[in-house]
């Protein structure tokens, strides 16, 4: 029988790589029986859900902005560069 | 296919333009201020010694958009050969905490009730995840940034970091552990996050 610590290595591997028969059937077994580690998964699920809205730009604060000083810095860096 | 050439004031023009989007996309995956500036930097310069050229079918901020993608991984891989190794079999405190002696819960997690569109509207849930994120260990933090943040594969992930596949589940597991608990402590369980 595997423990909640075990279940929860398993279901983090589980979201990049496809288990093992056995070990999959024993982390179904467990999750089946045990409602934390349920509430665990489905955690796992949502937080996977939410990296990826917000690496598709979703909510990223639009306050996050370039300081003039660097615009200028590139500019000129730019114009010293040019032409290669 | 056509290719647009791009001058230098059309370049510069893109820097206005685009420079704020290419610093956040910069900025959510490093957390690092100075680091994402030198790269959205160097990004627009490769742009310049390009020549400007992308192909007609790719908007100008995509292509800038797929040249800091690879600048990032390149800082990534060179940052983590700079790393002692070591780091990886520390054994993991938290789990320590979170699990008793037996491997059980010491408290059982309990579901997040939560729309991830809707949260990520919400300015101070997303401070609570950048400062969650920021807090990863550098190690932790490569790894799953690459791996949910960009959709890397494991095998190219195990590339720029230079382990193995098993190392990168082990990095990946604490680094998720981490994080639902930072995310637990600092918002879903405290009056703001519970709604």
């Amino acid at each position: 029988m595997l423990t909640c610590k075990e279940v929860s290595r398993l279901v983090s591997e589980s979201l990049d790589q496809r288990l093992p028969f056995g070990q999959r059937v024993a982390m179904r077994l467990h999750l089946l029986m045990c409602r934390a580690c349920r509430a665990y998964k489905n955690r796992m699920l949502l937080l996977r859900k939410i990296l990826w809205l917000y690496a598709a730009g979703k909510g990223v604060s639009s306050e996050i902005k370039l300081s003039e000083k660097v615009r200028d810095r590139i500019k000129h860096l730019l114009s010293q560069n040019y032409p290669f | 296919m056509t290719s647009t050439a791009a001058p230098l004031n059309q370049i510069e023009q893109w820097v206005y333009e685009y420079g704020d989007a290419l610093y956040r996309y910069a900025m959510s995956r490093l957390q690092n201020t100075v680091v994402a500036e030198d790269i959205v930097q160097e990004t627009f310069l490769a742009a310049l010694k390009s020549g400007g050229r992308f192909t007609g079918r790719a908007s100008a901020q995509t292509w800038l958009i797929g040249i800091l993608k690879h600048k990032i991984i390149d800082y990534i891989r060179k940052a983590s050969r700079e790393r002692p190794v070591t780091e990886i079999e520390v054994d993991d405190v938290l789990a320590e905490t979170l699990f008793d002696s037996k491997g059980q819960w010491r408290v059982g997690p309990q579901e997040w009730q939560v729309n991830p569109e809707k949260i990520l509207e919400q300015k101070e849930f997303l401070a609570v995840l950048n400062h969650c994120l920021e807090k990863l260990p550098e190690r932790l933090r490569d790894a799953f940034s690459l791996r949910e943040l960009d959709d890397q594969k494991t095998e190219e992930i195990c590339k720029v970091l230079d382990i193995t596949p098993t190392n990168l589940w082990v990095l990946l597991h604490r680094a998720r552990l981490r994080l639902q608990h930072c995310l637990t402590e600092n918002w879903f369980a405290t009056p703001e996050g519970r709604g």
